[in-house]
């Protein structure tokens, strides 16, 4: 049969243009239907399926009472991997042996439901669309009568929506003083300390290759909003070879022999940016690949963050240890809605530009 | 009392006292050696062999002097003995072929020219040596503790319970489950390729070893069931989407088909 012959027999056809009704498929009786041994076969098949589902409930009720999951964490997996697997069959075994039993067995006649037209019948229309003109005209919306009962209708769907919206809105913040987005933890001589134990952090402790994760001392012994504070003020410390790092114009004060105190708040969406390749001087963010070029500024050379990361300008203190020379110049994390206004009770000096431009 | 005092001056009397004492030393030798022969052991015999396997072995890429040569090998001049244990110990080091990272392979030498070479580049100049067994001994750490430092300092790259993952450009943080506990400590003191230095001052050598029992307990396994790597969503989400949504929409279609 060639191909063409094919086409003709198994798309509908078409005769001039109309399309023709190809009806249903021919009954093809089951192998089941006219062989007792088929029929046979399938009920064993039905009750083997079913079987199936009984031993797999004997089993979860056998590991249920044998395995004890408490001792080890290797226990536990064993018990979870093998209660799973049993209940899994206990209940696939009752499913496939229903559909198995329907597919086989069961009768095979087909039926035919016409679909009735989607439309809805004239009349019906013109009822319903009555219908609705009679409510219109009961209630006076169209006309001036009963403007109290209107406009206190109005009303009450208009603010009702209130009561879920603002405890919503109320709880995401409870504090709406955005001023605070501007400044962190840190002040001229806070120290740097390690996250988590807060023990502050010398110069000489921060070898080339070195990288600290930085919380602000004192953060550890604050009473409320730790958690608040340190998501703004955590800060990345790291030292690399003088020679290899591009100091950016206007900061060349704000480093220490190498070593550069970056936020680790990402600008993108604030995930914190922790991946830092010491060859490279590569810091990357995990949640969107934003990259950062510790050497050059922290500026973004991969990914979708739009700004280098806030510097921290940091000094050496009597004692040795590295400490804040002020808080970030310029807000840490992603952008908001009024993130480059300043004044509002800031107290310290006129963000830099940060161009991410540098002097090599 | 006479008796033992006359014999304080028996002829073989010096060759016995010589003979307990070489035995006392030899016992506090092999007490001593349960640590790595080459914490302290290194000998002038060991620096003179590992000269000989590093100029056979390293010296082309590294120079002779062990000075680096500019863009293709580091100066190994003050890495330490801990460095090249981990580099070699791995098999990293011989380097088989450039490309993003250095790939962990079957050592290429036995321990005891691992040693020595240790010992000829901890020669050159002072850096981190090699741990001691008792330095590394999971048993020893805290694993809560351990956790902690792990996850502010580890996790971002090798993920909150060492499985590894991706960095950029084809390098990636290897998976720390099949890494030898001393490897571990090394990598740490030293920083390898892209990983960077955590000294003594930043993570105290009990903090480190902590963090080697945190790894040692995840040895237990995973309570949950198949694991996928340990590497996040992707792995989880590739076999949700395409094993999961793929078995059960073959089966409505099994459910819908007739039966022959």
């Amino acid at each position: 049969m060639s191909t063409e012959e094919k086409q003709h027999t198994a798309a509908p056809t078409h005769e001039d243009g109309e399309w023709v009704n190809p009806g249903l498929p021919p009954h093809r009786p089951r192998r089941a239907d006219n062989d007792p041994k088929a029929d046979k076969r399938a009920e064993r098949q039905t009750a083997a399926l079913f079987g199936l589902s009984i031993v797999g409930t004997v089993a979860s009720l056998a590991v249920y009472f044998t395995l004890d999951p408490t001792e080890e964490i290797a226990n536990i997996r064993t018990t979870n991997i093998l209660l799973g697997i049993s209940i899994c069959f206990a209940m696939l075994g009752i499913g496939l042996g229903a559909i198995h039993w329907a597919r086989t067995l069961m009768r095979d006649h087909e039926m035919v439901e016409e679909r009735h037209a989607l439309r809805t019948s004239d009349e019906n229309r013109a009822v319903a669309v009555q219908y609705l003109k009679d409510g219109a005209e009961d209630s006076g919306l169209t006309t001036s009568r009963r403007t109290l009962l209107k406009g206190s209708l109005i009303t009450a769907v208009a603010i009702a929506p209130l009561a879920v919206l603002v405890p919503q809105i109320g709880n995401m913040g409870r504090n709406w003083n955005v001023a605070e987005f501007r400044h962190t933890m840190w002040k001229a001589g806070t120290r740097l300390a390690r996250d988590p134990d807060g023990t502050p952090i010398k110069a000489a402790d921060v070898t080339i290759g070195s990288v600290f994760h930085v919380i602000p001392e004192g953060l550890n012994e604050l009473e409320h909003g730790k958690l608040e504070e340190k998501a703004k003020a955590v800060v990345l410390l790291i030292r690399m070879d003088p020679s290899q790092l591009n100091v950016v114009e206007g900061r060349e004060s704000w480093s220490f022999d190498g070593i550069v105190a970056y936020s680790k708040i990402c600008t993108h969406v604030g995930c914190p940016v922790a991946l830092y390749e010491q060859q490279t001087h590569h810091l990357l963010c995990p949640c969107h690949q934003s990259t950062f070029d510790v050497a050059n500024g922290a500026k973004v050379i991969f990914g979708p963050a739009k700004r280098p990361l806030p510097q921290l300008p940091i000094a050496v203190d009597d004692e040795g240890y590295i400490i804040a020379q002020s808080d970030f110049l310029e807000p840490v994390g992603p952008s908001y809605w009024d993130r480059l206004k300043h004044g509002s009770g800031a107290s310290s000096p006129e963000p830099t530009p940060t161009t991410g431009e540098v002097t090599s | 009392m006479n008796a033992l005092a006359s014999r304080r001056y028996h002829k073989s009397a010096p060759v016995i006292l010589v003979l307990l004492l070489l035995g006392l030393l030899t016992g506090i030798g092999f007490a001593a050696s349960g640590a790595p022969a080459q914490a302290s052991t290194a000998s002038a015999d060991d620096v003179a062999e590992g000269q000989k396997l590093f100029a056979a072995n390293c010296a082309s890429c590294h120079g002779l002097d062990a000075q680096g040569t500019d863009g293709v090998a580091p100066s190994l001049v003050g890495v330490g003995a801990a460095a090249v244990d981990f580099q070699v110990g791995t098999g990293r080091m011989p380097m088989q072929q450039s490309g993003p990272q250095v790939q962990e392979k079957k050592p290429q030498f036995n321990d005891k020219q691992i040693s020595q070479l240790a010992a000829f580049v901890a020669s050159l100049g002072e850096g981190p040596s090699v741990p001691t067994a008792e330095m590394v001994d999971p048993a020893l750490g805290d694993p809560a503790v351990g956790m902690q430092i792990f996850r502010t300092n580890c996790a971002m790259c090798h993920g909150s319970i060492g499985g590894g993952g991706a960095l950029t450009q084809g390098k990636f943080a290897p998976n720390l489950w099949s890494t030898s506990n001393t490897h571990i400590y090394e990598a740490m003191l030293v920083g390898p390729q892209s990983m960077p230095v955590f000294n003594d001052a930043n993570i105290t050598p009990e903090n480190k070893r902590n963090i080697i029992a945190y790894l040692d307990f995840q040895q237990q396994g995973s309570p949950g069931g198949l694991k996928l790597g340990s590497i996040g969503p992707v792995a989880e989400g590739f076999w949700g989407w395409l094993v999961l949504l793929g078995l059960i929409i073959a089966s409505t279609v099994y459910v819908g088909a007739r039966a022959s």
